[in-house]
């Protein structure tokens, strides 16, 4: 409940009643200092950048450079990367999470699955990368498994884990722990009294999921699998780690950038990072109205 | 042939019995609840005679049908339950229409059925509404509306008026009953609130521990009540330790003053026994003779509005009467000595309390 | 009312497959260097060596620094905002939200362009400056998750009816932040500090770009150049993650604590 700055300036001991307000906004300068210097400034400088050219001259030339082909190749990788782990991840983990909060599973599965979403969620980088080039590498577990026990040869089958789909498999490991640990206090949500209302007004259970499960959790499910895309989208040490520069994706693009100005065009790199920021933004905005949305009804 | 029938229920989890032998005949449009305390097994009956749990033994018939094994999908029984259970995702009026879109009726006779049945609950305004946008009691309405618009064989009410304030608890309470008698509908009520039990039923089972106390209609409940714990629990009652003078005469003593019972007691002469007496039951008027009288002290008085209670100790007991109030006549003092008269009919006998 | 358990058995049994045949992959991998045994000698290899051994303490000291950096920034910020300027609320937490939104990469490149040695603020020459402004890069990265754990315990402990019962009974600002308020929010703290722990530990962007020594860029190199040893440490840090996960679950089970933010 938002109570008049007045009333709360009362609760202040030695201020004088004449600026309690100004001894307030003290309090939060820090923070907004720090978010100033370390988020915002750093932000916009490339944001700004992306819209100058060398001489500091207003233009546009940056983003037309973006159309480069290498850089187009670049996000449209990204994207495809992102979109597949992302919706992987929401199919898996929403089936996870069903499982574990309404399929009557023994009910001390829930807190080990969440325990370990949460570590498996971050559990990216460079230790993922490796974990999965010790299972599915070239001499890894499970390829030497399938040629020893089944006689099958995945490499030889086409499959290579230094791939857009190995890549992708890679990511899974925590997009699917991210899905599970939002979407299981949403699944909460659905009270019993629901499926047992529908049940005695006649209907059959894939009444109950047609016409109340899916439209109450839709906007959650569409939500977090934006959050997913956003999250695949900016990750860059998984990628670095498992398939190095081969794999041409924005963040490595960037990443080589940074280093060492490959774009020979400081100012583009900016409009590199300026794409990025928006698709993520884009994403994460679409997530947050979603999940207000649900959260009204929810209420 | 009953219209509800219900025989030799019985619900065990693992060793736990939850539901001991219930039996229960229903006629047609009858208004029964199941009274008690929370964990006394009313709810789970309920839930076994809508389906959602399956009985461990025994039968449940719904006008000659026998419905034990029946999915809840399948038994056309309406339910309202205590937290009303509205869809979120859909409005009033489509929450109404849901089971009749379950059930293919047409687009017309759903469109008729739900405006008869928001006009019923007196809210055809809140039709375009989500439940987030009602208040309890309407959205208890409009779950009501609900469970009606199917025109079911049963209703069934798990604690519908709990979740709401004291007002507007009292003027749902009221409207149900009128639907219910107008409609004629077979309603079975589950609540622990007895006040609720008593107003609105046609007949009370008073429930402990999974087992049936006692069934009746309201003023048998209240008056003659069978066992200590429906005494005790079925409105306010002194519940009072004497010693037995006399047990085939009724003679008692409270405190060393003599009261005359008029029934037979079961305890041996010389033994302590409990008799209950309604707060209504005693006066600090004389009516006249035949009556018993015991001088006591006033402890507390409490001023209810309607209602003046007042406490009268006597040695280590405490005896409670209520009288009306009387703009007349001001209330007694504290520390008065007042004498309590009430009838021999009105001294109920309990059977001895069971042991710890 | 029975219900088929058959599909939640095979959601969880396949769930399980997928994420433990790796990390048995990589175990099974990592002690496989001596051939035709197994053995611990990676593992050995691996903890005997200096450069694991300097990076690996380099990024704890680092996530401590994190920690109470982002203690000492969140915690008052968070007290004053729930307590006498709840209108900033939402200016504040659209804020905390934004490390998510923002790559990791595109911040530190915002840091590399902005904080070089031609600014204002020339925090790339020297290492120790650098090291600070990886620091204040962690706590960018960590701030969603401190702000929230400490909020959401703020929240369960009700704030200000604390603060104003202390202060009847005649507390002045100082107890009531020392006395009443840490005590109270610690466990809070201290489930978003082992979050922040996992996240510095394994960090690669910033410390890789940054150019500073840490454990994330190690990794790198260690995969580079080695075969073995790198399945070695995946298994090294997946236990160091698993443990502060798990810390964190001992406080979360304690009922004085709030509820985890979700990442």
């Amino acid at each position: 409940m938002e109570q008049p700055l007045e009333a709360l300036a009362g609760v202040s001991v030695a201020a004088p009643r004449r600026v309690p307000i100004s001894w307030a906004w003290l309090g939060v300068v820090p923070f907004f200092a720090f978010a100033l210097l370390f988020l915002l400034l750093p932000t916009a400088y490339l944001v700004i950048g992306a819209f100058q050219d060398a001489d500091g001259h207003w233009t546009l030339a940056n983003l037309a450079d973006l159309w480069e082909p290498n850089i187009v190749s670049a996000y449209w990788i990204s994207l495809e990367v992102s979109a597949a782990s992302a919706l992987g991840g929401a199919t898996l983990g929403f089936m996870l999470a069903w499982a574990v909060v309404l399929g009557g599973l023994p009910r001390w599965l829930r807190p080990a699955l969440m325990t370990f979403s949460g570590v498996a969620s971050n559990f990216a980088g460079i230790p993922l990368a490796f974990a999965f080039l010790a299972t599915l590498g070239r001499a890894g577990l499970v390829t030497t498994l399938l040629q020893s026990v089944f006689g099958f040869n995945l490499y030889r089958a086409g499959f290579n884990i230094l791939s857009f789909w190995g890549l992708t498999l890679t990511y899974l490991y925590f997009q699917i722990p991210l899905m599970v640990l939002i979407l299981t206090p949403a699944l909460d949500g659905l009270k019993r009294e629901w499926r047992e209302a529908a049940t005695i007004l006649g209907a059959g259970p894939w009444g109950y999921w047609r016409q109340i499960v899916i439209p109450i959790i839709w906007p959650s499910l569409l939500g977090t699998t934006l959050l997913l895309f956003a999250n695949a989208f900016g990750a860059v040490a998984t990628a670095y780690g498992l398939t190095g520069s081969t794999l041409n994706l924005v963040t490595i693009l960037l990443y080589a950038q940074v280093r060492g100005d490959v774009l020979h065009n400081p100012h583009l790199g900016y409009a590199l990072a300026l794409g990025m920021v928006v698709i993520t933004a884009v994403s994460n905005a679409a997530y947050i109205i979603l999940r207000t949305r649900s959260e009204r009804w929810l209420r | 042939m009953a219209f509800l029938a219900i025989e030799n229920l019985r619900k065990s989890f693992g060793e736990h019995q939850v539901v001991q032998r219930f039996d229960l005949s229903v006629e047609r449009g009858e208004f029964i609840s199941f009274l008690g305390p929370s964990g006394c097994g009313k709810t789970t009956t309920l839930r076994m005679i809508a389906g959602f749990e399956t009985a461990t033994a025994g039968t449940v018939h719904i006008d000659g049908r026998d419905v034990t094994h029946l999915q809840p999908n399948q038994r056309n029984v309406g339910m309202v339950f205590q937290s009303y259970a509205l869809f979120p995702n859909m409005t009033a009026a489509q929450n109404v229409a849901f089971g009749l879109k379950v059930a293919r009726k047409s687009a017309d006779d759903i469109k008729a059925r739900v405006a008869d049945m928001l006009r019923l609950v007196k809210l055809p305004q809140l039709a375009d509404r989500y439940p987030y946008q009602m208040s309890g009691g309407q959205q208890q309405r409009i779950a009501l509306a609900r469970a009606l618009a199917t025109s079911p064989q049963l209703l069934l009410l798990d604690e519908p008026l709990s979740a709401l304030d004291a007002k507007v608890r009292v003027a749902l309470r009221e409207e149900l009953k009128g639907l219910q008698r107008d409609l004629g509908i077979t309603t079975i009520y589950v609540t622990h609130d007895q006040e609720e039990a008593l107003s609105m039923s046609d007949r009370v089972v008073v429930m402990s521990d999974g087992r049936i106390e006692q069934l009746g209609t309201p003023f048998d409940i209240y008056n003659q009540p069978r066992t200590r714990f429906v005494a005790s629990f079925v409105g306010t009652l002194n519940i009072v330790k004497a010693q037995v003078i006399d047990a085939g005469q009724g003679a008692i003593r409270i405190e060393g003053q003599d009261v005359k019972a008029a029934r037979q007691l079961s305890e041996k002469n010389g033994e302590t026994c409990s008799i209950a007496l309604r707060p209504e039951a005693v006066s600090l008027q004389d009516p006249g003779n035949g009556c018993n009288r015991v001088k006591g002290t006033i402890e507390e008085v409490s001023f209810l509005g309607a209602i003046v209670r007042i406490k009268v100790g006597l040695g280590d007991t405490r005896i409670m009467l209520d009288r009306f109030n009387n703009p007349g006549s001001p209330p007694p003092v504290r520390g008065e000595a007042v004498t309590l008269h009430f009838a021999p009919e009105d001294v109920l006998p309990l059977e001895p309390a069971p042991p710890l | 009312m029975k219900r088929n358990r058959l599909g939640p058995w095979l959601a969880l049994a396949l769930g399980a497959a997928y994420f433990l045949v790796p990390l048995i992959a990589t175990l099974e991998f990592s002690l496989r260097i001596r051939r035709g045994t197994y053995s611990l000698d990676a593992y050995a290899n691996v903890l005997s060596d200096p450069s694991f051994q300097q990076t690996f303490l380099f990024s704890t000291v680092a996530a401590v620094a994190t920690i109470v950096a982002g203690t000492v920034l969140v915690v008052p910020t968070a007290y004053w905002i729930r307590l006498r300027l709840p209108r900033m609320r939402p200016y504040v937490e659209f804020i905390t939200l934004l490390p998510l939104v923002i790559p990791a990469i595109v911040l530190v490149f915002g840091y590399l362009k902005l904080y070089n040695s031609s600014s204002i603020l020339p925090m790339t020459g020297a290492a120790w400056t650098t090291n600070i402004l990886l620091v204040c890069g962690y706590v960018t990265l960590a701030l969603p998750y401190m702000y929230r754990a400490v909020d959401t315990g703020l929240r369960a402990i009700d704030v200000r009816s604390l603060t104003e019962a202390a202060e009847c009974l005649g507390a002045g600002r100082v107890t009531i932040m020392t006395q009443v308020i840490f005590p109270n929010v610690r466990v809070a703290v201290m489930s978003g500090a082992f979050l922040t722990f996992a996240i510095v530990i394994g960090e690669f962007t910033f410390a890789s770009l940054l150019d500073r020594p840490a454990f994330g860029p190690y990794l790198q190199l260690v995969g580079a150049n080695r075969a073995y040893e790198p399945s070695a440490l995946a298994i090294i840090a997946f236990v160091v993650t698993w443990a502060c996960m798990g810390l964190i679950q001992v406080f979360a089970r304690d009922p004085r604590s709030a509820s985890l933010p979700t990442p």
